[in-house]
């Protein structure tokens, strides 16, 4: 059948089972809204203030839903605002289509207007980049990028389609085939032969090898990294950990791959971790790690990290296994496949022993009383008012860590938050995306005032469509992460880093249509939290901190693990 | 030590230079780079040599495999590789050197590819080393000019990467 490029290019969506897509219109991409205008039944488009806005949403959407994101962008300075969004979730392995249009091929490579090489931009940040220049290769591209995003270790992929390429002359061959068909069309199967785009079978011995490492351990420790997650592997870890009766250490993208409250976890683990799983790292005999890359953030000193113990890597992209740090021995495979094969034949362990060392290490849970607001009365406040699964989304610095301290996850996506690449202003984009993605869900965006300033803007869409997202502003009128490494490295030299100024949270948030709630003490913070979950729109609370309140306990970048320079508890 | 990384990949634009980045992205240097399409029209096989440790071209050997474009990539062993470079150089010559050039072209396998009244080119195709050497002995005619390929290279024997 011959139809036109831009409708394959709907069509291609559709056999993808996309629904939702996020974007910004533009010049060179405007043949292809023209398409999916006559498609709006089918796919919904969400239109964000912002090219960045909608890429962290795309990303927000992946993780929370499990599904490939799609986010559509001009080209130029359309597709250079998303750059920010991809290297986020290439850092953290989201799987996202990023779709954009470039200038037509009689005007390609000629500084034409709003021009840009993409794709050469997008190199180092993306699985694959795509450059379009023949309308015949729309399918067979298309079905790869889906299926390199979403295989192996997911990431995002960038299709760039010249103009030409997209306007109304261009009629294609085209066969719709749903995406679980589709792996065997001729595109995907010259893709196969050279790059498997099923997940490797683990290595029998290599598992067989771990049991026996495992029944010689004493002292284990586990790590729930950020693998689990994306491999919704979390039953089959709870399993492990509850067989082998070891405590487990979460590692910022493992949130919700382990229950946070459960009796085995030691919380978070390397720079801010706590000092029971700092110390458990340091004292195990075998540390075995779960889709965890041992980043500079866990892995402080790659040296002495685990020094007293075997490491064992689980992980499926083998480039992975010894960047970081060396391990003595690995085995490929997703978390789930990996971890099955360990329960079949892992026994019963008891550890209580190492537990008693271990487990009382753990800072106890409840907020202190305190005449000014704290941060983790506000992060109980909403811990005790919100339904049971309720989504996330965080941006990044001290209220990163606080959320993640002292708010519990329970599943894969529970948590978004960008983990690798530290990008302030993901928060609210991501929030937008998951709650599109989760409309059941009540979906909670945890901010600081340094970051919520960088992507505000965000506010019209959760407006516009009606989202009944509640940004919490941690308002200590600072960055206060950098303000702690002033305070304790740099001799309190607060260079640049006091934000004393504007805009007035609660006016912007009703200047946007919004309601806003500005507090002060935990009693506060409990009533406006309550009138903002039931207010049926959008909300902002301002939550007005003390400019020194630090994120405990902490180790400087490069040290052992266990040099806190704070410790858990103040003074 | 010196590693040589023999990669096929599909012939077309940008391939060689996300390949090239990752090497770049680590601070890896690389001492020589060949590029060419192969018998199938498709590939293109890039033969890399660069001057490292050894896990870390391991890491890179890995990352490369990753990329959609790679089709293969195999680190050659150094004892089992045919690697052949191709030189151009160009010398002063005159009536009274050209002889004593021309000998020592005999010992070295150069073919003659260019000659002036002022000038001669050689051309040798050898191992790295051995046109080390030749461009060495060339030397005392006072160099003029010096193209090389950088290194081509094939595993001995009946098996293809």
């Amino acid at each position: 059948m011959k139809i036109s490029s831009t409708k394959a290019i709907m069509e291609c969506l559709l056999e993808q089972e996309v629904d939702t897509v996020f974007g910004y219109p533009g010049g060179t991409i405007l043949n292809l809204y023209d398409e999916l205008y006559r498609y709006k039944d089918r796919i919904r488009h969400v239109l964000t203030a912002h090219e960045q806005g909608a890429a962290h949403a795309a990303d927000g959407y992946a993780r929370s839903t499990g599904k490939v994101g799609v986010c559509f962008a001009t080209s130029g300075p359309g597709a250079t605002n998303l750059t920010t969004g991809i290297a986020t979730a290439y850092l953290d392995s989201s799987p996202v289509v990023f779709i954009t249009c470039n200038v037509g091929e009689n005007l390609l490579g000629k500084d034409a207007f709003q021009e840009v090489d993409i794709t050469g931009i997008a190199m180092p940040i993306t699985k694959a980049a795509f450059l379009v220049r023949d309308a015949q290769s729309i399918p067979d591209i298309m079905r790869q990028a889906f299926a390199v995003a979403a295989s192996g270790r997911p990431g995002p992929v960038l299709i760039d389609f010249l103009k030409n390429v997209t306007s109304a002359d261009q009629m294609i061959d085209y066969e719709f085939i749903p995406w679980r068909q589709n792996r065997q069309c001729a595109g995907i199967q010259e893709l196969n032969s050279s790059h498997q785009l099923k997940n490797p079978e683990p290595n029998q011995q290599d598992v067989e090898k771990l049991l026996e490492m495992i029944s010689q351990a004493e002292r284990p420790l586990l790590i729930c990294g950020g693998g689990v997650v994306r491999g919704k592997a979390e039953k089959e870890f709870r399993e492990f950990a509850e067989k082998l009766d070891a405590p487990v250490a979460i590692t910022v993208m493992g949130g919700g791959g382990f229950p946070g409250s459960h009796p085995l976890t030691t919380g978070m683990i390397g720079m801010h971790g706590s000092q029971a799983s700092n110390v458990a790292c340091a004292e195990c005999d075998l540390l075995i790690a779960v889709g965890c890359r041992f980043s500079d953030r866990v892995a402080l000193d790659p040296k002495t990290f685990a020094k007293q113990a075997k490491i064992v890597q689980i992980d499926i992209d083998r480039a992975e296994i010894d960047k970081n740090v060396l391990t003595d021995h690995h085995i490929i495979g997703s978390a789930r496949r990996v971890l099955t094969m360990l329960n079949e034949r892992l026994p019963q362990y008891d550890s209580t022993g190492w537990k008693a060392h271990i487990l009382p290490m753990r800072a106890p849970s409840v907020a202190e009383d305190s005449p000014i607001l704290t941060p983790q009365q506000i992060l109980e406040v909403i811990r005790l008012q919100v339904p049971k699964g309720t989504i996330v989304a965080t941006d990044v610095g001290q209220h990163q860590m606080w959320s993640i301290k002292y708010l519990h996850f329970d599943y894969p996506g529970q948590l978004l938050t960008s983990g690798g690449f530290g990008t302030m202003g993901f928060g609210l984009g991501a929030a937008i995306g998951a709650q599109m993605g989760n409309p059941d869900k009540r979906v909670i965006h945890v901010t600081g005032d340094g970051c919520f300033r960088m992507n505000c803007h965000e506010l019209c869409t959760v407006e516009h469509y009606g989202l009944p997202i509640i940004s919490v502003v941690f308002n200590n009128g600072t960055l206060g992460m950098v303000r702690q490494w002033q305070n304790l490295i740099y001799g309190k030299r607060f260079s640049e880093t006091t934000l004393d100024r504007g805009p007035d949270f609660v006016k912007l948030a009703e200047a946007y249509g919004l309601h806003g709630y500005r507090v002060r003490t935990r009693a506060e913070m409990e009533e406006a939290f309550a009138k903002a979950l039931s207010c049926g729109t959008g909300a902002v609370i301002d939550c007005i901190l003390d400019i020194d309140e630090m994120v405990r306990p902490m180790v400087a970048a490069g040290s052992p693990i266990t040099d806190f320079l704070l410790k858990e508890a103040a003074k | 030590m010196k590693q040589t990384i023999s990669v096929l990949v599909e012939n077309q634009a940008g391939a060689l230079n996300r390949i090239t980045s990752l090497f770049s992205r680590r601070a890896f240097n690389i001492d020589s780079l060949a590029v060419g399409v192969t018998d199938d029209p498709t590939l293109s096989r890039i033969t890399i040599i660069v001057d490292n440790g050894n896990s870390v071209v391991e890491q890179v050997e890995k990352q490369l495999n990753k990329l959609v474009e790679v089709i293969k990539v195999r680190t050659l062993d150094e004892s089992s590789l045919i690697g052949r470079e191709l030189l151009l150089i160009k010398v002063s010559a005159n009536k009274n050197s050209r002889e004593q050039i021309m000998t020592i072209c005999n010992i070295c396998g150069a073919k003659v590819a260019d000659i002036s009244p002022t000038s001669m080119t050689m051309e040798l195709s050898d191992t790295p080393d051995r046109i080390d050497t030749f461009e060495d002995m060339m030397r005392p005619f006072n160099i003029l000019e010096v193209a090389r390929t950088g290194v081509i290279a094939l595993q001995r024997g009946g098996g293809k990467i």
